[in-house]
């Protein structure tokens, strides 16, 4: 019964690395913004797509990536500026609706640019699998870990030790107060964009070689980085990187040993049960209305 | 304020009425008649959806659950048991009230984006089950013939005469949702959409509310579902996933939240708008996308708000013309 696990376990990890990685980006928008924003699972198809466009052009494929994080974080901060700005004071729905929109707007462009095909990334270093306690490990695999927990680290090290990052938490405890010490609110608004739309790209690129990518691959990508960050207590950062890799790996046992087909609706149903029992998450702190 | 007449709600929605059912006579042909009855349909998903967003404050972005629910519901019964369709129809219906009964207790005690993903992920499962459970429903093919309607002999078996059924649906719809706001359950509704601490401390039962209008709320779906099923007599798995139920409440906010005409117009606005766009081919998909945002940006408190604005500028406009 148990034949499988470990193969199970490195294929989930790999897969929640990138669901956590989107959840962070849910995570940052919502925590400057309060806006759910629902392009997240484009900019991660911008990442795939615009890596293999760039691939295409003749750039070395490190380069390529580059290029493809840091259009799709340039996409992210036109998309807070010209969308998402003009809407202040208006309620948090019509943000998020907003934020639909531009994820078509996005998709139809995708589609009319690079046409409808499935598309694939190179791997970074070759496809011969490794070997170990019985799994069949793909490099591409220890790329998206490893990538992952440089991230994390990376975002530790900018929340905790550069004035930006800081200023970006304030933001998320308390915007009014973080403006009346001084803190652009707008601008950190605009951070945290580029920023999401840099960490999505980076999943998009680096899941490309193992799952192919193409213009549509953002909505299913998206809602579950939405899961996760809903997993793990929306706001908290380092807890939606946790509920994507427990959705990936729970999502990777359930489609090996349940039903594969059923894939997609097992990580829900978790996600579900986990709501009704605790309403705020695995790590959510729950919430004290205000009356 | 202004104190409304008792019945002018009826009086509005028997004019509209009247609109719906002329309609046909100035459109050039058929085809736009189908989309017309489309349109109705969606328009019942979207006024009930907004009598729980809009009015209750209670976010669903797993309508379409409801939609499919009704829709397999009627097919499979009146089919592969053989069913008479009122039968079916009932069971369609009551199958997604139920469902909605059911889910809804453990579901609406989250508030938020909590409650986003809850009913979200019930609509990918859902959604995934009409995918995958191929001996019932046919799988991602889809589920082909279901009768056309037909009621105690007569059969709607020309676009006109089901538009007619649809038209009179939806004004009764119309006609119970602006009722029901009126009524005391409604204003309760619209208190615990304020403050359910407020509300519940003036002897509102949030919970009983909040499940009773989540189930008025899918069984109006499930109706527009059954509809659906008996209209176009072949159902897919498609027309009931997670972009469905986004739709529905773009057509509610875009008609303006708290509004049941213009949730109305909303719907009637989105079916008509992709029709309206095949000229541009490709690029259709992006002027959607970019009116969508448009709208959004430029009309944020809905059609409803929208042409409530413009006609007060103009009345205005026109007073001072007079004087």
């Amino acid at each position: 019964m148990l034949s499988g696990a470990p193969q199970y376990l490195v294929s989930g990890l790999t897969q929640g690395a990138a669901y956590g990685l989107i959840g962070l980006g849910f995570t940052m928008i919502f925590n400057t913004t309060g806006i759910i924003n629902f392009a997240q699972g484009e900019f991660v198809m911008l990442g795939g797509m615009l890596a293999v466009a760039f691939l295409g052009l003749g750039l070395p494929l490190p380069l390529a990536v580059a290029a493809a994080c840091l259009a799709t974080a340039v996409v992210g901060a036109l998309m807070e500026r010209l969308a998402i700005r003009p809407l202040a004071g208006a309620p948090a729905i019509n943000a998020v609706i907003i934020t639909i929109g531009i994820s078509i707007l996005l998709r139809g462009g995708a589609m009319l640019v690079f046409g409808k095909d499935t598309l694939a990334l190179p791997a970074f270093s070759g496809v011969a699998p490794i070997l170990a306690m019985g799994a069949a490990i793909q490099p591409q695999s220890i790329w998206v870990l490893a990538v992952t927990l440089a991230l994390l680290a990376a975002l530790k090290l900018f929340f905790s030790a550069t004035i930006q990052g800081k200023a970006m938490l304030a933001c998320s405890c308390q915007k009014k107060a973080a403006s009346l010490v001084g803190i652009s609110v707008a601008r950190m608004a605009l951070l945290s964009f580029s920023l999401s739309g840099l960490i999505g790209a980076v999943a998009g690129a680096i899941l490309a070689p193992i799952t192919m990518t193409a213009y549509d691959v953002g909505t299913m990508l998206g809602l579950k980085g939405f899961a996760a960050c809903i997993l793990g207590g929306l706001g908290n950062p380092f807890g939606a990187a946790a509920g994507g890799l427990v959705l990936g790996v729970l999502e990777s046992f359930g489609a090996g040993y349940v039903a594969s087909g059923y894939k997609d609706a097992f990580a829900f149903v978790v996600l579900l049960l986990l709501l009704f029992v605790k309403p705020s998450g695995l790590f959510g702190k729950a919430g004290v209305e205000r009356v | 304020m202004k104190r409304f007449l008792p019945g002018q709600h009826a009086a509005r929605s028997a004019l509209f009425l009247a609109l719906l059912l002329a309609a046909p006579y100035a459109l050039p042909n058929e085809y736009y008649l189908s989309i017309c009855i489309l349109a109705c349909l969606n328009a019942v998903v979207a006024v009930g959806l907004n009598l729980l967003m809009g009015y209750a404050g209670q976010i669903s972005l797993g309508h379409a659950a409801f939609y499919g629910i009704g829709a397999y519901a009627t097919a499979i019964c009146t089919t592969r048991l053989g069913l008479p369709i009122p039968v079916g129809m009932a069971a369609g219906v009551s199958l997604a009230a139920v469902v909605a009964w059911i889910v809804a207790a453990p579901t609406l005690k989250l508030k938020g984006h909590y409650l986003a993903m809850a009913t979200l992920g019930f609509g990918i499962i859902v959604s995934i089950v009409f995918n995958e459970a191929v001996d019932l429903t046919g799988g991602p093919s889809g589920y082909v013939g279901i009768p056309r309607l037909a009621l105690s002999g007569y059969a709607f078996d020309t676009d006109h005469a089901y538009y007619n059924l649809m038209a009179v649906v939806l004004a009764l719809v119309v006609l119970g949702s602006l009722n029901l706001m009126k009524s005391r359950t409604g204003r309760a509704l619209r208190a615990l959409h304020v403050s359910e601490k407020a509300a519940a401390s003036l002897g509102v039962d949030i919970a009983a509310h909040k499940r009773f209008v989540f189930v008025l709320s899918a069984a109006l779906a499930g109706l527009a579902g059954v509809l659906y099923a008996h209209y176009l007599s072949f159902i897919a798995p498609a027309s009931f996933g997670f972009a469905y139920s986004v739709q529905v409440v773009v057509m509610v906010v875009l008609g303006g939240m708290a509004s049941v005409w213009g949730s109305v117009a909303g719907a009637f606005f989105l079916t008509a708008l992709p029709e309206a766009l095949r000229e541009f081919e490709d690029i259709d998909i992006l002027v959607y996308g970019a009116i969508l945002v448009g709208a959004i940006m430029f009309v944020p408190d809905g059609l409803a708000g929208g042409l409530g604005r413009l006609a007060r500028k103009l009345r205005r406009a026109g007073a001072a013309h007079g004087n």
